[in-house]
């Protein structure tokens, strides 16, 4: 009377709907992607798109460092920051947990044009500088202005992959750690940051690829030297001469950027049931 | 259960702000009934209930924001017509756009230039002017352009000029004596000064200020006209378009090129608040500026041709063009606003020059010419400091 | 050092809640500006009640936002309960793999790759080069959301309980009954957070939107795209709205299990 079968039909049934939808709008997109990368306007096979791309080698370069140093200073401010919420009382860290959510409600756009309205030259930063006899401070319009707006923008997607790996470590465990002997330093080093890896690796994740790709934080807070990548796919989309074939290599080389870095992190977490872990 | 309640709230949350903004506001009779008697044309039609889809500027129309009109909502109250409104930030984006396919307009409002290629490239409906009741009121000097010689595919909407907007308190007067681009490249004010962020109007600055033809085909002169941008860049506190008015009116530069129009709405923007608008000026650079018409088309294949003649005509009417002439602060080309004591640019010879400007329009270029301009520029901005 | 990391989460705080505090401020200025403070007003509410055009693109935010959750959420519950159900090991992790790839492709990448295709496949196969618009803006939010509700439902999944699910089959069960009365309840907060979680993402996408919207404006493009005028106040109070709007939603939340947890620790211990 056992009914358990080896195959069911239902399963099948299940699948296809979001088989369906993955194929044709995952899978398929990306294909389309190569395919105006690696063809001239006539459908034939070309690598002239991508040799293109040699003079644009700097602004490749200059994405991937900007997006690399926000995303380690991201880290930096993220994970004491998480490790403090862990410590507070369970319904502190609700509320506190609510506070870092908030902002990622609020459109990226409008927080960077108020961020600007605060760090501008003439802005309220500065000006209340002066007020208590500072000098002015140059904010705006430079590198560092590009990586602050990254990291200010990306900051909740950084602390709530942590915070959330972080606050399921049992107490139990630190508490044994101590007892053998583990100074506060050697217990983040030895117990608690092993167990936060899969956390930090989605943290990476989630913060570098919106910064090494964004179009908008680079135009607007940086100065004349701050193109990024994504400005130029932008730029190339919507121009004049339409230039699909340029957007797409560039696409496939920043596919290519993330693929690399997901690789390289890959090596430091072995997960992998059902994926990363979740904001 | 505790996510039941919070998905309850979520729901409630939504309905309210559904039920909010569905009822709130006046409706579209009221609008009507407001408009009684102001409107000079008659547009009476049989197209009530059919949609309408309008390609703009961005923030290029009166749209009922503080208490101006809203001109999309009075030609709905007033013809039954409804309005799709949406906008782009560039010529050449509502270019890429509407040649890239994936979307269909019946009206769109590019500059000359755009609406040359358009031509060109059959990508527009004719347009009889003998059938718009308010055609009458376009000037003179707005028609037969060179875009458009014969009138036949376009209905001026705007015109401007661009313009060099400076900080009378932080520019010394004898820098802006020669009133020319040259206060661009002027090392003293490195770090104050905002580039433009479109490739056109940005290496039209640096040909005018080089004495070079701004509609030229030949790529040696292009390149000299990049290499003389290149070096008022390391110059630029950044490229802006729209921050140019924070910029200007918050005092964080000094010097900026951009469109007369926007000038006066800076200044307009400064009275509002408490300061004033004293600290900016602006000139018309004597080497020569990019004087633009931004005019109505309607594009090939429009599914509501009928319907987007009546908002053409509509936009032409006395009473919307002065809202709108208003509310954009750009030159109006329609005499009957321009001609009005009530406008409030009435005489304005900064917005409506009567002294000789030197200025040349945009005229279109052939592919290699733009792909060669666009190429320069990218290069341009991917430069490191 | 308790004291020092208090110190350190208020700076961290501050520095995130400073520009939206301008915002909040600036949305009571009685000025245009969005620099210079004149004095306290309701102008920019007011106008915003009686703005047409802003109404109507804030209704087409919420209306993508609210589709697209929704759909998003149902399609992702059948792909999580396909994916658990799944027995060749290969071929789920070839379906997680792509499960994964909106959640790293980069949206401009997931943007441009969607408008390409839907533009191609609207001028070859349905010989419509209109199809940008409210449709195909759905398809890619529903696109862009899927992941995270599989990703909420899926550990739920594993985490139910097999020998429950068995013994209302042997007791005579349908497969869809034993589905509705023993799944489905274990796994409804992973769907109630994927759907909370998909409905923030459409609610504040901009650049996957801009690609893909054709003529359906949202608020994100339509900010995008003010360039011939200074951004209106307006938007700064509509979003001063929605901020305190979801700040109570989420304060009602956490009281509701701040209390719960109270109520329930004394009887887990």
């Amino acid at each position: 009377m056992n009914k358990k079968r080896k195959f069911s039909p239902g399963s099948a049934f299940l699948n296809a709907p979001y088989f369906a939808w993955a194929a044709l709008f995952i899978v398929i997109p990306l294909a389309v992607v190569l395919f105006y990368a690696f063809t001239d306007g006539d459908g034939h096979f070309t690598f002239d798109n991508i040799l293109t791309l040699k003079d644009y080698g700097g602004v490749i370069l200059r994405s991937l460092l900007y997006s690399v140093i926000a995303t380690a200073v991201t880290f930096l401010i993220a994970y004491p920051f998480s490790y403090v919420v862990c410590r507070m009382r369970p319904s502190s860290q609700k509320i506190a947990n609510m506070f870092v959510t908030l902002p990622m409600w609020i459109n990226l756009l409008i927080k960077t044009y108020c961020l600007s309205a605060l760090m501008d030259g003439n802005g309220l930063i500065n000006q209340a500088l002066l007020a208590i006899g500072f000098g002015k401070l140059p904010l705006m319009n430079n590198t560092g202005a590009v990586i602050f707006g990254m990291v200010y923008n990306y900051l909740p997607y950084m602390i709530l992959p942590i915070y959330n790996v972080m606050s399921k470590i049992e107490p139990s465990l630190l508490e044994a750690a101590s007892d053998l002997g583990c100074g506060a330093l050697s217990r983040v080093r030895r117990v608690i940051f092993p167990l936060t890896v899969p956390g930090i690796v989605s943290g990476i994740i989630m913060v570098f690829v919106p910064s090494v790709s964004t179009f908008y934080i680079s135009a607007k807070m940086g100065g004349t030297g701050d193109f990024m990548i994504g400005d130029l796919i932008e730029g190339q989309i919507h121009s004049q001469n339409n230039n699909l074939p340029v957007a797409a290599a560039l696409s496939a080389v920043l596919m290519a950027i993330i693929l690399v870095s997901m690789l390289i992190l890959n090596r430091f977490t072995e997960n992998d049931e059902g994926g990363s872990v979740l904001i | 259960m505790k996510k039941i309640v919070s998905l309850a709230l979520a729901a409630i949350m939504l309905a309210v702000t559904l039920i909010l903004s569905s009822c709130s506001g006046g409706g579209l009779a009221d609008l009507k009934a407001e408009l009684e008697g102001k409107l000079e044309g008659n547009y009476e039609n049989d197209l009530a209930g059919t949609t309408l889809y309008v390609y703009n500027w961005g923030e290029y129309i009166s749209d009922g924001e503080d208490d101006t009109l809203d001109i999309n909502a009075a030609f709905e109250a007033v013809t039954g017509i409804h309005v799709e409104y949406s906008t782009y930030d560039s010529n050449e984006s509502m270019y890429a756009t509407v040649s890239g396919g994936g979307v269909e307009y019946d009206v769109v409002i590019p500059s000359d230039y755009m609406i040359e290629r358009l031509i060109k490239e059959d990508r527009l409906e004719k347009i009889d002017v003998s059938k718009l009741q308010n055609y009458k009121y376009i000037g003179d000097e707005y028609k037969d352009l060179f875009y458009d010689p014969d009138n036949e595919y376009s209905v001026p909407y705007a015109v401007g000029y661009l313009c060099l907007i400076y900080n009378n308190t932080l520019v010394d007067p004898e820098d802006v004596e020669d009133q020319s681009w040259s206060l661009m490249w002027n090392e003293k004010y490195k770090g104050q000064i905002l580039g433009i962020d479109n490739a056109r109007d940005a290496l039209a600055i640096s040909m005018f200020s080089l004495g070079i033809d701004v509609n030229t085909a030949d790529p040696a002169e292009w390149d000299r006209a990049a290499d003389h941008l290149s070096e008022a860049v390391p110059l630029f506190q950044g490229w802006a378009m729209d921050q140019v008015f924070q910029k200007m009116e918050g005092e964080n530069a000094a010097i900026a090129a951009y469109y007369a129009g926007d000038y006066f709405t800076m200044v307009y923007d400064m009275d509002d608040s408490n300061g004033n608008g004293d600290h900016l000026s602006m000139y018309y650079p004597k080497d020569g500026t990019n004087v633009f018409y931004d005019a109505c088309c309607i594009l090939k294949g429009s599914k509501n041709y009928e319907a987007a003649l009546l908002y053409l005509d509509f936009l032409m009417d006395p009473y919307i063009a002065l809202q709108n002439a208003e509310y954009i602060h750009y030159a109006c080309p329609n005499t009957a606003v321009s001609s009005n004591e009530e406008y409030s640019e009435y005489g304005n010879d900064m917005l409506y020059p009567t002294a000789e400007v030197k200025a040349e329009a945009y005229h279109h270029l052939d592919d290699e010419v733009v792909k060669h301009y666009t190429d320069l520029w990218n290069k341009i901005k991917s430069s490191s400091k | 050092m308790k004291k020092l990391g208090r110190v350190f989460i208020g700076i961290v705080y501050a520095i995130l809640y400073a520009p939206l505090l301008v915002m909040a401020v600036f949305s009571f200025n009685s000025a245009k500006s969005t620099t210079t403070f004149s004095g306290f007003s309701f102008r920019w509410y007011v106008n915003l009640f009686y703005d047409r055009s802003m109404r109507g693109i804030l209704l087409n935010t919420l209306l993508i936002s609210a589709c697209a959750a929704v759909l998003a959420t149902v399609l992702g519950v059948i792909a999580a309960y396909g994916i658990y159900k799944m027995r060749s090991k290969r071929l789920k992790s070839a379906v997680n793999t792509v499960t994964n790839v909106p959640l790293i492709n980069p949206d401009i990448i997931t943007g441009v790759s969607l408008m390409l295709l839907f533009t191609f496949f609207g001028t070859w196969f349905l010989h419509n080069s209109a199809i940008l618009g409210f449709p195909t803006l759905l398809i890619a939010h529903i696109t862009f959301n899927l992941p995270y509700v599989i990703l909420n439902v899926l550990p739920r999944l594993y985490a139910s309980d097999v020998s429950l699910y068995e013994a209302a089959m042997d007791l005579g069960c349908t497969k869809t009954k034993a589905f509705w009365r023993i799944v489905f309840p274990g796994i409804v907060p992973g769907i109630v957070s994927g759907f909370i979680m998909a409905f923030t993402l459409s609610l504040d996408d901009f650049i996957i939107s801009y690609y893909t919207n054709g003529h359906f404006n949202i608020l994100a493009t339509s900010l995008y795209t003010a360039v011939k005028k200074p951004l209106s106040p307006e938007y700064y109070a509509l979003y001063t709205i929605i901020m305190l709007a979801i700040m109570l939603l989420l304060g009602a939340v956490n009281f509701i299990e701040i209390r719960s947890d109270r109520k329930n620790t004394p009887v887990k211990k």
